[in-house]
């Protein structure tokens, strides 16, 4: 086998071994191109957990929105978590206040994460929130209960062929990322 | 090495023998062989588990085993199939015959090929370990999806790194392939003069090394949220569960093409062989290889039309998996093309190319099917599923790599084949094939869930139809293992070229062809 084989070899051996650590990195980076481009599209029904401006605040009265809110836990969470109201039937553009209640069952201080998530996901965009319980961790003492409130408005421009938006919190147990 | 050699050639001729021949080879045959005996064991393994699946489903209700190992034995059943069987099969027809076939002395990289085959044997005890651990066998699916597979007991790491190890054996098989076929070619062998299953297999390792790490990382990111408190995956850390299945698919759906190009390949070699008429359209069918390769890339989220995707995404995934017809259908017509008038003879490997052709379109055809995002939300997860992946995998993939042992083990061996057993062999495993894949078309459009160990009384009959075209097809493969090794240990003498109508470096070889294949690289014109 002749120098030049073994050299041309080795180059074909590193172009290769830079594709598998090219892609090796790229698996990586996709972790936060999904995190953008879901925030930037809403594509997972994930809402932003951070509270929103909102500067219209004129409702919209010939439209009405059913806004539904569903409240689950974790399967490892012994939490008892209801909303206060089912449904309520909002214009676009009104901001509204309602709560959701949950009592810690357990004989221990307990530290819970809600996450939120709106069903068609194309409506996260759209419903925004002043002020939730959701955007930071809820320390409950043994045996609390208590009720946490949500301000929000689904603005204007929620597509037309949107009627309800499901608005849905599942409790987790945060205490282990915690400690 | 004790005793002194020589000269270099003399060298070269020397081998330890027994056991430590096998576990210290560098030679692309003996790697060869080792691959293909050894997927051969996986392949009985992965079927005892089929085995074990259809005897619990041959009647509704619970009876032989409990629902959680029946969900391991649908996943192991998958990965030892896909990562253990079919793969390491492909892999070792690459090494037996593409040194052979682009006229060179052996594999590019030796020692790395003794390494990526030695791994897997390691990786597959990892994982089959697993079944006898406390919690069991990983019994999550293959797919391994959060925040399923995160309940997996204490075979959970087991799992991660058998994956792992998988892969690392197929990322270096895969630049062997690249580096031997880029280099280590005859003179005159150019790239458009390269047998198709070359091409293919060339093709295939690019995909390999593309997605292989992908998938690496995706399971890496589950260990670290079962073990170490990241939150790739884990919603309530802001991960996001259906971001695996994104990253998941887009190492899955290139995985499934690796699991069928080569397949494409070696039909492309069996069928101008016994039609005795050189293959039509050999450009067009490396232009549609590369095309699938390049657009299995981007049509991964039609495995996951029900998660709940904008409409711009479910038509753009509908449509670009939809494209895909259009290359694989001009490879299909080259074949039937080929076929046509030739001077065809019906010998065991090209009754399995032809079966492969017929039967790979039914499954193309169900694949096409699915690929429509609003009937696939019916399909979804359902025995149609089911019944596409096997038409496409075993009367796909496992008859191409059958029908390639068939053809090349003359070759292999110096002996021939007995063929009234062989052709025994493909007729058994056609018909029970079908009794046993097509009932479960029926089964999912009305509405059977896939991985289920019982089901409503309405499916009763397919599945009773379906169970028994299993065993018989279970059965028959023992056939199929006598055969193989009766033309190991003897048979008729087989000639250099062995069949009338064969071309290519391979034939030129004397059966069994020697230790080392070209010494002195041929001259291609």
């Amino acid at each position: 086998m002749g120098r030049e084989v073994e050299q041309a070899k080795k180059r074909t051996l590193r172009q290769t071994l830079f594709i598998v650590g090219g892609m090796s990195l790229f698996v990586f980076a996709l972790v936060p191109m999904y995190g953008v481009l879901c925030d930037l599209t809403g594509l997972n029904g994930k809402p932003r957990n951070q509270a929103q401006q909102v500067a219209d605040v004129s409702p919209d009265t010939s439209r009405t929105v059913t806004v539904e809110f569903l409240a689950s836990v974790n399967e490892s969470m012994p939490w008892d978590f209801r909303p206060a109201v089912a449904r309520m039937t909002v214009h676009p553009g009104e901001v509204k206040q309602t709560s959701f209640l949950a009592r810690n069952l357990t004989a221990a201080d307990m530290v819970g994460q809600a996450i939120p998530s709106v069903t068609p996901g194309l409506a996260a965009l759209h419903f925004k929130k002043t002020e939730c319980f959701c955007f930071t961790e809820q320390k409950f003492a043994a045996g609390e209960e208590r009720e946490m409130p949500l301000i929000f408005m689904v603005d204007k421009d929620l597509p037309e062929d949107i009627s309800t938006v499901t608005l849905a919190y599942t409790f987790f147990d945060k205490q282990k990322l915690v400690d | 090495m004790s005793t002194a050699t020589t000269t270099h050639d003399a060298h070269h001729e020397e081998h330890p023998s027994g056991l430590m021949r096998w576990v210290t080879t560098t030679n692309h045959k003996d790697i060869g062989t080792l691959y293909l005996l050894f997927s051969l064991l996986m392949f009985m393994v992965g079927g005892a588990m089929a085995m074990v699946i259809r005897a619990e489903l041959f009647e509704p209700g619970l009876q032989f085993v409990e629902p959680q190992f029946f969900n391991s034995m649908t996943t192991m059943h998958a990965l030892i199939m896909i990562f253990g069987a079919v793969m390491p099969a492909f892999v070792g027809l690459a090494n037996w015959l593409i040194p052979m076939m682009i006229g060179a002395p052996d594999m590019a990289l030796p020692r790395m090929n003794n390494w990526s085959f030695w791994i897997l044997p390691f990786a597959f005890a990892i994982l089959l370990s697993t079944l006898f651990m406390e919690g069991g066998a990983p019994a999550g699916g293959w797919t391994m999806y959060p925040p399923l597979v995160m309940q997996t007991g204490n075979a959970f790491p087991f799992l991660i790194f058998s994956v792992h190890l998988m892969g690392i054996s197929s990322i270096m098989g895969a630049i062997n392939v690249i580096v031997t076929i880029v280099n280590m070619r005859a003179p005159g062998m150019t790239m458009m003069k390269m047998p198709l299953f070359v091409w293919t297999w060339l093709i295939t390792a690019y995909l390999l090394i593309a997605t292989m790490p992908v998938l690496a990382g995706a399971v890496t990111m589950l260990l670290t949220d079962r073990f170490f408190d990241t939150s790739f995956f884990n919603a309530a850390g802001g991960g996001d569960p259906v971001m695996f299945q994104h990253i998941f698919w887009f190492f899955g759906h290139p995985e499934v093409y690796i699991l069928i190009l080569p397949a494409f390949g070696i039909v492309s070699q069996i069928i101008p062989t016994f039609a005795r008429k050189p293959l039509f359209g050999y450009s067009s069918m490396v232009y549609a290889t590369a095309s699938i390769a390049f657009l299995s890339f981007i049509v991964w989220a039609h495995h996951m039309f029900t998660v709940g995707m904008p409409l711009t995404g479910e038509l753009f995934f509908m449509y670009a998996t939809m494209l895909i017809a259009v290359p694989t259908g001009v490879k299909v017509f080259n074949w039937v093309s080929t076929m046509w008038r030739g001077a065809m003879t019906f010998e065991t490997p090209m009754l399995f190319a032809i079966g492969f052709v017929i039967m790979f379109t039914i499954g193309g055809f169900s694949g096409l099917m699915l690929a429509m995002a609003p009937v696939d939300f019916q399909y979804h997860d359902t025995y149609f599923v089911v019944a596409h992946f096997h038409y496409v995998l075993v009367t796909g993939a496992v008859f191409a790599i059958m029908g390639a042992c068939y053809y090349w083990i003359p070759k292999w061996t110096g002996h021939m084949y007995n063929e009234k057993l062989g052709k025994l062999h493909f007729w058994l495993s056609t018909i029970s094939v079908n009794i046993l894949f097509f009932p479960q078309h029926f089964l999912g459009l009305a509405g059977m869930p896939r991985r289920i160990p019982d089901y409503s009384v309405q499916f009763a009959g397919f599945n009773e139809i379906s169970s028994i075209g299993g065993f018989a097809f279970g059965l028959t493969q023992l056939l199929f293992v006598y055969i193989v090794f009766q033309t190991i240990k003897g048979g008729e003498k087989a000639t250099d070229q062995v069949w009338e109508g064969a071309h290519g470096l391979e034939w030129t070889l004397p059966s069994p062809p020697p230790y080392h294949s070209f010494s002195t690289a041929p001259e291609v014109k």
